[in-house]
């Protein structure tokens, strides 16, 4: 039976952790590379660096974290963050990024993810959603999707959008809900289910974990593949085999080998 | 003697070669590992590994694109018996044809066809992706010493298609994704699998150490 991913996702910035990652036994809590390779440890099912580096000439220090990272962890690694053309998506695979996470650049230019999956293959195209609901509090509920990390509202509905991204070649969905993200909360749920019922691919849920039960509610109530959390990892507030501990005890399938 | 895994611009390699290369130490084997797309290299190899992703038509067409490989690959691994592993598509390149999106021949190693999964449950996404346990269907040297079976570890898949085997005795492992999926292949001195052994952990680095060793 498949099982559900745990995700940890690390900010990089200049090639450093943004959040460092508080672990015992870390020697460099600001190295992506080191917390990679202790997340791996932990038993995580795949690991998502998001690169929020602003100058475009200093990426040089993502293709090394990635290079370094592929070398010492044998489970599959998304890299997202800045990707805007072929040739970065070329240089990240080619750096060992299993799949390439494309965020603004989707919204800008549809033919993007579909030239990008027809060049690398759907199976390692993402497409990143920062989806924030704009319905109000008694109408049927509606999301817009927000660019340049959640800055730039563009009217467009994250429904509909999702299921285009899929028709050009997106392989797989992370939805992160910016009502959410940073609030610890839980998951935007209806969100979450909205996107998962309406797509063929696998949505990752993003954005909002407080606890291990937001992540149970993320699969049973959002319908996601795949749970991604930042926090409540870094900070030691829960271990990775904790969290697939609670999702097991809640009677979801999860890999504990 | 070495490994060749074949670089015919199927995706990135380097972290397969990582895989091969700390599999083998671990082991305590010290076989050099090679990415390579010269066929002279694959002739000459010990063992050799034919990875791949995207689509089955461009792999074809890559693998086609490098001069003499498909030929270096038949004399060192139908005539010669080297040990072989496809891995992923490059499993699927075993097969007699691929029906991703056009039908294209295969190697014809393992008879049969590479078609879309059809999950029998409806809401089960497509690409099958993530982790998921392997069902053994016949025992094989590739699979010595891992846990299988529903409480046993796991591999790491991705894809839409699998290599539907016209011959059932040459499965060697299948996974559950709303029927049977084929996960494993084999015959003689050769070996597929369609999921990712160097993205899969533990399972996966056991298995590439036991291709190293591998005597078939």
């Amino acid at each position: 039976m498949l099982k559900v991913r745990v995700i940890p996702c690390l900010d990089v910035k200049d090639g450093r952790v943004v959040k460092g990652v508080n672990f015992v036994g870390l020697r460099d809590a600001g190295d992506p590379v080191e917390s990679a390779i202790a997340y791996d440890a932990a038993g995580a099912d795949e690991l998502c660096f998001l690169d929020i580096t602003a100058s475009h000439e200093r990426r040089g220090t993502l293709i090394d974290v990635v290079t370094r990272t592929a070398e010492a962890c044998f489970v599959p690694l998304t890299v997202g963050g800045g990707v805007r053309t072929v040739e970065d998506i070329r240089a990240l695979l080619l750096a060992g990024a299993d799949k390439v996470s494309i965020n603004t650049a989707a919204v800008t230019d549809r033919n993007f993810v579909r030239r990008a999956a027809e060049k690398f293959g759907v199976q390692c195209i993402v497409v990143a959603i920062d989806a924030k609901r704009v319905s109000g509090p008694d109408e049927d509920p509606r999301w817009d999707i927000f660019t340049h990390g959640g800055r730039t509202a563009t009217g467009i509905d994250a429904i509909a959008f999702a299921e285009e991204v899929c028709e050009l070649g997106a392989g797989e969905i992370l939805l992160t809900s910016m009502d959410r993200d940073g609030v610890k909360t839980g998951y935007d749920v209806a969100l979450t289910r909205a996107v998962a019922d309406a797509v063929p691919v696998p949505v990752i849920a993003s954005g909002g974990v407080g606890n291990l039960d937001h992540l149970v509610e993320g699969v049973r109530e959002g319908h996601a593949s795949a749970v991604l959390a930042a926090s409540i990892f870094h900070f030691g507030e829960y271990t990775v085999r904790q969290a697939k501990e609670r999702l097991a005890a809640a009677g979801l399938p999860v890999r504990m080998d | 003697m070495s490994i060749a895994i074949i670089d015919y611009g199927s995706g990135n390699l380097h972290s397969a070669q990582k895989a091969f290369e700390r599999s083998a130490r671990e082991a305590g084997l010290d076989t050099p590992v090679l990415l390579t797309s010269d066929p002279e290299a694959v002739l000459h190899a010990e063992r050799i590994v034919l990875p791949g992703v995207g689509a089955f038509a461009d792999c074809r067409a890559g693998l086609d694109a490098v001069p003499g490989m498909v030929d270096a690959l038949e004399e060192a691994v139908r005539r010669r018996g080297r040990p072989f592993l496809g891995i992923c598509v490059g499993m699927q390149l075993m097969a007699s044809r691929g029906l991703e999106y056009v039908t294209t021949a295969g190697l014809g190693w393992i008879p049969g066809d590479v078609t879309l999964l059809q999950p029998s449950d409806p809401t089960l996404k497509i690409p099958h992706m993530g982790w998921n346990t392997l069902d053994v269907r016949r025992e094989h040297a590739l699979l010595a010493g891992i846990p299988t079976g529903p409480e046993g570890w796991h591999a790491y898949f991705v894809h839409s298609y699998h290599l539907a085997a016209a011959d059932p005795s040459l499965v060697v492992a299948e996974t559950e994704y709303g029927g049977w999926v084929t996960a494993m292949v084999a015959r003689d001195n050769m070996a597929g699998a369609q999921f990712h052994p160097e993205k899969s952990q533990k399972l996966g680095l056991a298995l590439i150490a036991n291709f190293l060793r591998w005597r078939p």
